[in-house]
């Protein structure tokens, strides 16, 4: 289906949260921490109030008191400490958002600088073992003898694969616009990927009682999962609204969305691999080292995918975490799966080449009957049909193993493939169906941030009312709406979807209305192994005088379920490969060691890929039948996209070149100083 | 933002009358107003001299002269410049995107600043932003700056596109200014950082570009090419301008080569051209050429795969041209 809101989207109309027309706005614009670590000794705001305009300047020096157990990222101006460059230490609220940005530079703010550490390294001494990794997994599993299944196999692997900061960077920066009404009501518009969930974070951090507070999100304009929790432009500008006793604005820059907005945590990971004389796994060990920030505990499930991947008599994942003076890491599409699954499927390219085997059929050879941690049962599993489909469409079979020798003038060209996997989950959600003069009116507090929400839902109402979706409207996006989970964890759709085809089915039954709640029906899903499968091909032409790569072509071959919409999954999907191609070959963000925080904070440094690099990327799937799931059949297919596609690349580029490259990105300066 | 202080010119004379201290000339605005959103650039007054009637391409005997307010599109589609110097049509639609190309100015082109990561934050130090603050690139991260004519002072790179094909073209620039009309030929606009890296070019306060001007393209085959990680909408890694004349008897009868993304200047590799002319059109050839230029280089650990790929790309260059 065409997107509902395609024509408004296009055409300029579409309202997002900067964007909604209020009256006698002001707006703020925050001020940054010039240090990595120290304390705020003295903000001097004079300067700054003395400028024409200028309403206000929050700081430590002049702020709200906020809830005593707010997220410390969200807690702004509660203390003197600064954890990291770049954290909002005060804002400006002035008559324009021109006279707020200069304003800004106009407070002083002197600190006591602490001596900062800010680097990521696999000996470091603070180095520990976290409880549970995002969003609720064990750190470590330990299954078999690991060391004995090495010392057995015929042949090993021992290395080590590291990825670097990564950003979102949606299109729409993070921007909120927050009112208060006489009676002491919030509103506020914030780019958020769930408003349910975001009205309880602002209201717990305002300490307010939850039905005093609205969040409205009726187009976001991605997220990726930095939207996926409340931001600091939230809570801003609710403090600054209350303080100036109008409507504040906010909306973050690019650069500053670097800093106070998330990020993938950087990872170190170290993979060993044994294999028998038949390719069958002897031991598999991923151990995983990444940072999180001194205020929060993020650890990111990096190993996690190598619990569900490979079956091995002796399986071994870990997570090890180090607290930096950084800004806390946060989701970002596919966490954990994402850089594992680069980990994983690279070590695994080197296993099949070291063992003499195909990297095919290697993977094949050791896909497990239940899921390997758990030994759960999958709900379904058609990794090897997604394996044999693309090698079949790839022309995998006249594949010549051997690296480095196909050239075409100076270009060098390789082929490559991994596995791709997501896990396909379900939240307890509400909805609302109602009639209304022969047409129905779907309210859910979902949120449609690019992927195709409304359009998906109204297609799933339509089908299980037997109606045309011309007549189905869906509202979403607003607190006020029936509680729904967060567009994240690839779940929004099976949640939401669930909810609305459950309140169809009342409507049906009751003719005028259908509500629906179904934490129960959630409650009672069977404990099942239950993910998304895939198979990314990619071919790649690497420059032997310019080391510059070009991805010629991309195939993702998915197993996801029943595909609800064919043109809005295909496009779910080439967004995650193209988003992939990006982790593989360009993106980066540098972490400044002299002076703490990021460098490269803006799109003209940190590079994703250009319509002109996307040449030949293509989606299909398998059609997958599992009544294991939710109404629909379906699972979710926002993240599986960019979970292998890195791995793919470079095992490509090593099939062109005959250079293994074990950090990301693959740049031209990697491929040059390893061949010329 | 500072708050500045907006006039349009409505003439090139009345454009230099109007400069006075803290005033800077506003083009296109692509990269000057990204810089005052910064802070980087503060202006107290812009005059926008992007409206000056100076838009237009004319032939001028066999040689050609460019208006500096021409849209780099522009420059890119014009029959003249296609037909009779490809390779400048081809450096500016290997620079910016579609959209950016619409708004820039050729003048505005060759004065874009460089797009180091210190000197575009305002919080922390760079000899080129704030002189004697120091240089945090030369420790820090320099990947894509300069590895020739650099000073222990400064290590930026010029992002012009445009610029490396005007110098491998001996293009003049026809400048006016408080001190009258002069035109200075390229490479000649841009110096090198010295103890000076605030100096991007050898213009004077008030200084006014009007028209580039291109002598009769060198007699050869010519060629741009750009390389970077991304396929498009990059600043080069290194870059090439080169035109290639090889006689009958298989020697090279003339040579221009021009390097962008090595130094703080769109680089004229004299060295190897001279190395070049009267000899052999080889592969042997080209690669001594390349690196007697390169012999000068001072890379820094992190951007020292600049020197194999200048070399390489040289090399490969002059080959494709040859062949």
């Amino acid at each position: 289906m065409n997107r509902t809101e395609g024509r408004v989207k296009v055409t300029g109309l579409a309202t997002y949260a900067a964007e909604y027309p209020v009256e006698n706005v002001a707006y703020a614009f925050v001020v940054q921490a010039q240090i990595a670590k120290g304390r705020v000794k003295r903000v001097d705001a004079a300067p700054a109030l003395e400028l024409p305009g200028v309403l206000a300047v929050l700081s430590c020096e002049a702020a709200p008191r906020l809830a005593e157990d707010a997220d410390p990222e969200l807690a702004l101006f509660q203390s003197r400490e600064v954890a990291y460059r770049g954290q909002i230490v005060a804002a400006v609220v002035a008559e324009t958002h021109e006279i707020a940005r200069d304003a800004a530079a106009h407070v002083r703010v002197d600190y006591d600088a602490d001596d900062h550490d800010v680097r990521l390294s696999s000996d470091h001494p603070g180095l520990y073992q976290p409880e549970v990794v995002n969003p609720n997994f064990p750190s470590d599993t330990d299954k078999g003898d690991v060391e004995a299944g090495l010392a057995a196999a015929a042949t090993t692997v021992d290395v080590t694969y590291e990825t670097p900061v990564l950003h979102n960077n949606p299109m729409e920066p993070h921007a909120a616009l927050a009112l208060w009404d006489t009676e002491g009501r919030l509103l506020v518009y914030d780019t958020a990927q769930g408003t349910t969930g975001s009205r309880a974070l602002i209201a717990k951090t305002l300490g307010l009682p939850q039905d005093q507070v609205r969040v409205v999100s009726r187009h976001v304009g991605g997220g990726f999962g930095s939207k996926g929790t409340t931001r600091p432009q939230a809570i801003l500008a609710a403090l600054a609204s209350r303080m100036v006793g109008r409507p504040v604005k906010i909306a973050l820059t690019r650069q500053q969305m670097f800093d106070v907005t998330g990020y993938r945590t950087p990872t170190i990971q170290r993979l060993r691999i044994g294999v028998d004389g038949e390719g069958r796994l002897t031991a598999l060990e991923h151990l995983a080292y990444e940072q999180s920030s001194t205020l929060i505990e993020f650890a990111e499930q990096t190993t996690v995918p190598s619990r569900v991947m490979y079956g091995a008599p002796a399986l071994r994942t870990g997570h090890r975490l180090v607290r930096l003076d950084v800004a806390t890491p946060s989701w970002m599409r596919a966490p954990g799966e994402c850089p594992g699954m680069y980990g994983l499927e690279s070590a695994m390219d080197e296993l099949a080449y070291a063992a003499g085997l195909d990297p095919v059929e290697l993977r094949v050879r050791n896909d497990p009957e239940t899921e390997p941690d758990s030994g759960l049962p999958f709900s379904s599993r058609n990794l090897v049909g997604c394996l044999r489909e693309g090698a079949h469409r790839f022309g995998w079979e006249h594949r010549d193993p051997e690296p480095g020798i196909r050239r075409e003038g100076e270009w060098l060209v390789g082929t490559g493939v991994a596995a791709s996997t997501y896990p396909a989950r379900r939240s307890p959600c509400k909805a609302v169906a109602t009639m209304r003069n022969g047409d129905v009116l779907i309210q859910v507090a979902a949120a449609d941030i690019g992927t195709g929400a409304r359009t998906v839902l109204r297609r799933i109402a339509a089908g299980t009312l037997g109606l045309d979706p011309e007549r189905v409207h869906v509202e979403l996006g607003d607190s006020d709406l029936p509680e729904a989970p967060v567009a994240g964890g690839s779940m929004g759709t099976a949640s939401w979807g669930t909810a609305v085809v459950r309140a169809c089915e009342e409507l049906r039954r009751d003719g005028k209305e259908g509500r629906a709640d179904t934490t129960d029906e959630v409650k009672a899903d069977a404990e099942l192994a239950r993910h998304a499968f895939g198979a990314q091909f990619a071919e790649v032409r690497v420059s032997a005088v310019t080391g510059e790569v070009r991805v010629s072509r991309l195939l993702g071959v998915f197993a996801a379920g029943h595909i609800v919409d064919a043109k809005l999954a295909r496009s779910q999907f080439l967004g995650g490969m193209t988003m992939g191609m990006g982790m593989a070959l360009m993106e980066e963000t540098l972490t400044d060691e002299e002076f703490g925080g990021f460098l490269h904070r803006d799109l003209a440094q940190y590079h994703v890929p250009a319509c002109a690099d996307a040449q030949h990327v293509e989606a299909v799937w398998l059609d997958e039948q599992d009544g294991e799931l939710n109404p629909m059949g379906s699972k979710g297919i926002g993240e599986i996209g960019i979970v292998g596609t890195a791995a793919a690349i470079g095992n490509a580029v090593f099939h062109a070149t005959g250079h293994r490259f074990r950090d990301l990105p693959i740049t031209p300066p990697k491929i040059l100083a390893a061949r010329f | 933002m500072k708050p500045f202080e907006y006039a349009r010119a409505g003439s090139t004379a009345e454009a230099v009358r109007d400069f006075g201290p803290g005033t800077m000339y506003l083009g296109g605005g692509t990269n000057l107003v990204d810089l005052m959103r910064l802070g980087v650039a503060e202006p107290e007054r812009l005059v926008d001299v992007s409206r000056l009637p100076l838009d237009t391409i004319e032939p001028a005997g066999d040689r050609v002269r460019i208006g500096a307010t021409v849209r780099n599109t522009d420059l890119a589609a014009d029959p003249l410049i296609r037909s009779r110097y490809p390779m400048l049509a081809r450096a500016v639609l290997t620079g910016a995107s579609g959209q950016v190309r619409n708004v820039a100015t050729v003048a505005g082109n060759l004065l874009q600043r460089t797009r180091c990561t210190y000197f575009q934050d305002v919080t922390r130090p760079c000899n080129k932003r704030r002189p004697g603050s120091g240089c945090p690139a030369i420790a820090g991260d320099h990947a894509n700056l300069a590895v020739l004519g650099t000073s222990d002072a400064c290590v930026a790179t010029h992002p012009s596109d445009l610029a490396v094909a005007l110098a491998a073209l001996d293009a003049q620039v026809h400048v006016t200014g408080p001190g009258g009309d002069r035109i200075i030929p390229m490479p000649g606009l841009h110096r090198l950082p010295g103890e000076e890296p605030e100096r991007d070019t050898v213009l004077a306060p008030g200084d006014l570009i009007t028209a580039v001007e291109l002598p009769p393209a060198p007699p050869g085959a010519s060629l741009y090419r750009k390389v970077r990680e991304r396929a498009s909408f990059a600043f080069a890694l290194v870059s090439i301008a080169a035109v290639l004349d090889v006689g009958q008897d298989g020697t090279v009868a003339g040579c221009r080569i021009a390097l962008g993304g090595v130094a703080h200047a769109p680089w004229r590799a004299e060295r190897a051209e001279r190395a070049l002319i009267g000899g052999p059109a080889t592969g042997e050839a080209f690669l001594q050429a390349a690196e007697a230029e390169l012999e000068q280089a001072r890379p820094l650990p992190r951007n020292a795969f600049k020197v194999p790929l200048a070399r390489n790309l040289i090399v490969a260059t002059l080959e494709e041209l040859a062949a």
